[in-house]
């Protein structure tokens, strides 16, 4: 019972950052609330006993790539003078794109089979069946994003170099 | 065990492994200037008690006692939040570092480890990746240029060898096949330390625990010459003594880490044979680590006052260039060895 | 070019060896020497506990002298201040009253002397203008303090105590050469003292 409280909350914690995210007009301050988020996100994981994941949230998304974010938006120094303002036709493409990610994210909600979860499996995030699972069924989607993240790892090599032959 | 007894035994466990850090923090400032002395003949500080070993007292009560300054451009509440960031994540660390096996009173058996959760390295590395938030919050809020560099440089230096560390961390893994510290340090009984099996990843896990603890030669975040204190360059009274207090927590926390990981943690050999009763044994446990978690503690002031800073390009390129490679060549040296020994 | 020194090295920009670029020996090397200095006697005076001997020579702040008999030897004369490079020495004269023989030796007397340590450079010069002996630097060290108004040092703390015993000893600052000057015709006046310090 408590945990379903403390669910509610973290819940409740995490949209309510991530609103903060959005409204929030100093950039830092922005990004100090995404790293909130996946806080409440972490525990939530917990709850569910994923305790790897909650933790891989923390290490990758809060750890690393926030401290990213944060390491660019400081040394770029966006203020509010500096902010460009977006035209008309820019905010509404971005609301309809916005609006069909959500579609989809429901959509998979919807489709998602609500097998019964055995509650007393406590070995349901651990990490040797994550292991399983990622390299058995998912192998090829698995390494396939792995690709991709080389992929995305040369291109910035690239653009970085200034004088390519 | 009862309810009521479980806490109170975690409470007292949890207020035990806490006031040991700060303590050990406390005297870990003392030693650091007594070893600074020593090892450039001089005598370190000797005025505050006998041998000076009431200096840190005063200077508790200094840092207390100073002139508070908010910087009235800065961000106030992101510059408070800094300080007490890295504060809190080094004091959470010391959670899941088994300091010995178990007590046996009257019937219930108490582990000497706050809480055994089954990703204890894990939790390690989660820990210090927030430890940089910080370091940034503070150095950003200071409105400062050089505090702002200094951050910079903190994130930059933490993010990159954090990525050795963990590829470090992986080999040993692989080797003893569990993330609890527990399991690690249970399997390390006798002479089967780690170090003996991961030399190269000790190597590289010690040279990262060094940037990540922000000591010298990778003290780039705080380096009075260039960047006139880094990322404290605003702050003053507790809240500056909250970062220096911090780092030297963070030293305590890795060095325990360190014996514990390779160094078999509580484990001694030949102890077994003296046929002690089983309390005892882990009452003598507990020494044993801090006896090799103390050296650990010389070993990083050793070095601190061995090696000059390095330049910053120097240490990116120690992080990317050698530590990476080397620990992954050291990932494959051990799956190639665990596959001919058919551990795997 | 032609070598400034014996030690001049001409720097090599070699490339390193493999074993030069691992660096861990050179650190290893590194830490040994710093745990050999670790262990050595270290250098270090606790001050207060232990001193370092004085130079015989070392110039501390002034003592104004007594005669034998316990009377001031100054007769403000004023050569001192007008020897002085630093203009550190101000005195104020007058005239000794009746009675007052046991008190100061000659007829004038410095009711005021101060000298402000805080502009005295040590050099010693007043004591060699002195023509009465009256003025000696001794090895004593100026205090520090939190005013600069206490470091004019008045009477109070220049003049030596008449108390025989409690004398200031100034004879490191009676050298032989010093004597063999002051024994010279113009400081005839002197030449009692002077013998006395002699004996």
């Amino acid at each position: 019972m408590m945990q379903k409280y403390l669910f509610i909350i973290l819940g409740l914690f995490a949209v309510l950052s991530a609103l903060m995210v959005v409204f929030e007009k100093n950039p830092v301050h922005s990004v100090l609330y995404l790293v909130l988020t996946f806080f409440a996100i972490a525990g939530e994981f917990v709850l569910l006993n994923a305790q790897f994941i909650a933790i891989v949230n923390v290490i990758v998304y809060a750890g690393a790539i926030m401290v990213l974010f944060l390491f660019v938006i400081m040394l770029l120094n966006l203020n509010k003078e500096t902010e460009p303002h977006k035209a008309l036709w820019m905010k509404f493409g971005a609301v309809v794109t916005g609006g069909l990610l959500l579609l989809v994210l429901v959509s998979t909600l919807k489709v998602a089979d609500n097998a019964e979860v055995n509650p007393m499996n406590t070995n349901i995030g651990a990490i040797r069946q994550l292991g399983t699972v990622l390299f058995g069924q998912f192998l090829l989607p698995f390494e396939v994003s792995a690709v991709l993240f080389l992929a995305a790892m040369v291109g910035t090599v690239m653009l970085s170099k200034k004088d390519i032959k | 065990m009862g309810l009521s007894v479980f806490i109170i035994y975690k409470a007292i466990l949890v207020l035990i492994v806490f006031s040991i850090s700060l303590f050990m923090a406390m005297y870990s400032t003392y030693a650091e200037r007594k070893v600074a002395g020593f090892m450039q003949d001089r005598l370190g500080p000797n005025r505050a008690g006998p041998f000076g070993i009431l200096q840190p007292l005063a200077d508790g009560v200094k840092m207390f006692m100073k002139e508070e300054i908010i910087p009235n451009v800065s961000n106030k509440y992101l510059f408070i939040l800094g300080p007490s960031i890295a504060m809190f994540t080094s004091c959470i660390t010391g959670a899941v570092i088994p300091w010995g096996t178990s007590l046996h009173i009257a019937g219930y058996t108490f582990p000497l480890q706050i809480t055994d959760i089954n990703i204890g390295i894990l939790y390690l590395m989660a820990v210090t990746s927030i430890g940089v938030y910080g370091i940034m919050i503070g150095g950003w809020a200071s409105n400062n240029k050089y505090s702002l560099l200094g951050a910079l440089r903190a994130s930059s230096q933490m993010i990159s060898y954090e990525i050795a560390m963990g590829l470090a961390i992986i080999a040993l893994v692989m080797h003893t096949g569990t993330l609890s510290l527990r399991n690690i340090a249970a399997q390390q009984s006798g002479w089967h330390w780690n170090v003996i099996y991961q030399p190269l990843g000790f190597l590289i896990f010690l040279i990262c625990a060094f940037a990540e603890t922000n000591r010298t030669p990778f003290d780039l975040p705080e380096s009075d010459s260039e960047l006139i204190g880094g990322y404290h360059t605003e702050y003053s009274s507790m809240k500056l003594g909250f970062y220096l207090f911090a780092e030297y927590i963070n030293m305590f926390i890795s060095s325990a880490v360190i014996s514990t990981l390779y160094f078999g943690g509580y484990n001694m050999p030949f102890v077994h044979r003296l046929g002690l009763s089983p309390n005892l044994e882990a009452i003598l446990g507990v020494i044993f680590l801090f006896a090799k978690l103390c050296f650990f503690i010389f070993f990083f002031m050793w070095v601190r006052w061995t090696i000059p800073r390095f330049r910053f390009d120097q240490l990116m390129g120690l992080g990317w260039k050698v530590l990476i490679p080397l620990s992954l060549f050291n990932i494959g040296l051990t799956g190639t060895i665990m596959w001919w020994f058919h551990k795997i | 070019m032609q070598a400034l020194t014996t030690r001049a090295k001409v720097a090599v920009n070699k490339k390193m060896t493999f074993m030069e670029r691992l660096y861990l020996p050179a650190i290893i090397g590194g830490m040994r020497i710093t745990l050999h200095h670790f262990f050595k006697k270290k250098v270090t005076v606790c001050y207060p506990e232990e001193m370092r001997p004085f130079s015989p020579v070392y110039r501390g702040y002034h003592v104004l002298k007594r005669d034998e008999n316990g009377a001031e030897r100054c007769t403000a004369c004023g050569l001192c201040a007008l020897a002085c490079p630093a203009e550190a020495i101000t005195m104020t004269a007058a005239e000794r009253k009746p009675g007052e023989e046991n008190l100061y030796r000659e007829e004038k007397y410095a009711s005021v002397y101060e000298i402000n340590m805080l502009r005295c450079i040590f050099c010693g010069l007043c004591e060699e203008a002195c023509p009465k002996e009256a003025i000696f630097l001794t090895d004593r060290i100026v205090h520090t303090d939190y005013k600069r108004s206490l470091f004019v040092y008045g009477k109070d703390k220049l003049v030596e105590p008449a108390d025989k015993d409690k004398r200031i000893d100034v004879s490191k600052r009676q050298t032989k050469s010093v004597l063999e000057f002051k024994s010279q015709p113009g400081f005839a006046h002197n030449t009692l003292y002077t013998k006395a310090l002699k004996a």
